[in-house]
């Protein structure tokens, strides 16, 4: 697999560190709920296809990713900054 | 008919005209006390102890393809009892004794090797770690001898002592651990169910869970509904679509584990042999083939094949502790998908859905757990309380943060596992 690196290129795997689904960008508010920290913390969608991920650029330029792609085949999307999430819907 | 040395000679000599399937194709009927969905080990040895057990036959196990074509049918084979934490040591010191007269239970030989397994450990603060493990498993009634160097130097001679970076200072020797025909697992523990009355539906996809105020009532099958008391779920590798079919989202993230298998050589490696610094375990197959695996390739994926990186690591960890083994050809990799839970260990428990059970969540290690997970998953279904040695499995631990088995001490986070 290949990671299109928004600030580096496309890049091998090996230089990126998976840390898991986008659900971890949506995290509660200090003082929430303890049934929502669960939520965000363990419970997972886990979806066989497409999927967004994070990905963490530690051998290159530093920069948490928000990359797209099929879980079931490999493929892979694209990449986005995770700070621009917002802004990539 | 009852397998044995006799039919052996019996059928040699009549022209082999008498032996027949091992177990019946049966239509689904229309109802069913209790539906298991999966036709994996898991699921197949749930089957066999519900009828054996409990007395309960009314029992269909729906596959969505073949019997033990899933994880059972591609894994690394190792059975073994060398856990520490409460919740895992007893449940898996129980399913290994279950492994130890599983081939006279089921009248089929499982192949069940008891060649002993040795982790090596590389530093003073790893041999505490063992040592401290191994006191665990004998206080859990099981077996451990502490190696020095020169113990592990005498039963495994071929390994590279000389390492630079990781050198081996002993090894945790666990004996009863060892290998089993994985196949013939799941084809034992299918024929005894099949024997019992249970019925194994094969090609049958399940497609939606009908529930009801709270309770299940049936299943939506790609071979038609069926009315149905109590349904478990246990389909490792899909549990989170399985179980969305249920509404209920769960602490489950898959992975794929790849593993290898070289041309079949003599007899060579007498052990499994593991080697956690560098991330490789490896066995011998009753066949030869060299049989090698390593850590998971860390992330979600249902791809059931892995990427290069992985495949490089886990050979160049093996060509350092044992160079001997750099000419061997290599005949195949596959990756299996694992259900991975935040903790690393398993869940067999009801879920808030009446009638609806849930055993998933096996990790890596889901193979040595075949007998002790279908022994308890069995007793969950049919008297609706937990077996005692599986009773920490809980789905709610990680809402709780009781009871959670973080056994390799990374913290209990998806991307730890």
């Amino acid at each position: 697999m290949h990671i299109p690196c928004p600030l580096c290129g496309e890049r091998d795997i090996r230089e990126f560190t998976y840390k898991g689904h986008e659900t971890y960008l949506a995290r509660p508010a200090a003082g929430s709920a303890q049934p929502l920290w669960d939520d965000y913390l363990h419970n997972r969608e886990n979806p066989a296809g497409r999927t967004r991920d994070l990905w963490f650029h530690g051998q290159g330029c530093g920069a948490w990713l928000l990359v797209t792609r099929d879980t079931v085949t490999h493929q892979v999307l694209g990449a986005h900054l995770s700070r621009e999430a917002d802004d990539a819907g | 008919m009852r397998y044995s040395g006799w039919q052996v000679l019996a059928q040699g000599l009549t022209g082999n005209r008498g032996w027949h399937p091992a177990w019946r194709s049966p239509d689904p009927r229309p109802d069913y006390d209790i539906v298991l969905i999966g036709g994996g080990g898991h699921g197949l040895a749930t089957a066999f102890y519900l009828a054996k057990e409990h007395g309960l036959t009314n029992v269909a196990v729906l596959e969505k393809g073949y019997l033990g074509g899933g994880n059972v049918g591609r894994n690394t084979t190792i059975v073994r009892a060398n856990y520490m934490l409460p919740g895992n040591s007893e449940f898996y010191s129980h399913s290994l004794k279950l492994w130890e007269k599983l081939s006279g239970e089921l009248n089929y030989n499982v192949m069940h090797s008891q060649r002993g397994i040795i982790n090596l450990f590389h530093s003073d603060g790893q041999r505490d770690a063992y040592a401290r493990r191994g006191n665990a498993m004998i206080n859990q009634g099981d077996d451990a001898i502490l190696l020095d160097r020169e113990g592990v130097r005498q039963i495994l001679p071929y390994l590279n002592f000389d390492q630079t970076r990781f050198p081996i200072y002993g090894g945790l020797w666990h004996k009863r651990g060892g290998t089993a025909r994985h196949d013939a697992v799941a084809w034992g523990y299918a024929r005894g169910a099949d024997r019992r009355g249970v019925d194994l539906i094969q090609n049958c996809e399940v497609t939606g869970i009908d529930i009801e105020a709270g309770r299940v009532r049936g299943v939506q099958t790609t071979r038609g509904a069926i009315r149905v008391k109590k349904v478990g779920i246990v389909v490792a590798g899909r549990s989170s679509q399985v179980a969305a079919m249920a509404g209920l989202r769960l602490p489950i993230e898959s992975h794929i584990l790849q593993a290898f298998v070289t041309e079949g050589l003599k007899p060579a490696i007498d052990h499994v042999v593991t080697y956690g610094m560098g991330h490789f375990y490896i066995s011998q197959s009753d066949k030869g083939g060299l049989v090698f695996g390593g850590d998971l390739d860390f992330y979600a994926s249902y791809a059931a094949r892995g990427n290069l990186p992985m495949a490089e690591h886990v050979m160049e960890a093996g060509m350092t502790l044992m160079p001997m083994i750099g000419k061997a050809k290599l005949l195949r990799s596959w990756g299996g998908i694992m259900d991975m839970s935040p903790d690393g260990s398993p869940i067999i428990d009801k879920t808030g859905i009446e009638g609806l059970y849930l055993n998933c969540g096996w990790c890596y290690g889901g193979f040595k757990a075949v007998p002790g997970s279908g022994y308890s998953f069995a007793h969950l279904i049919a008297q609706d309380r937990p077996h005692a040695p599986a009773a920490r499995f809980r789905l709610d631990r990680f809402a709780t943060g009781h009871g959670l088995m973080d056994e390799e001490g990374t913290g209990s986070q998806h991307n730890l596992h």
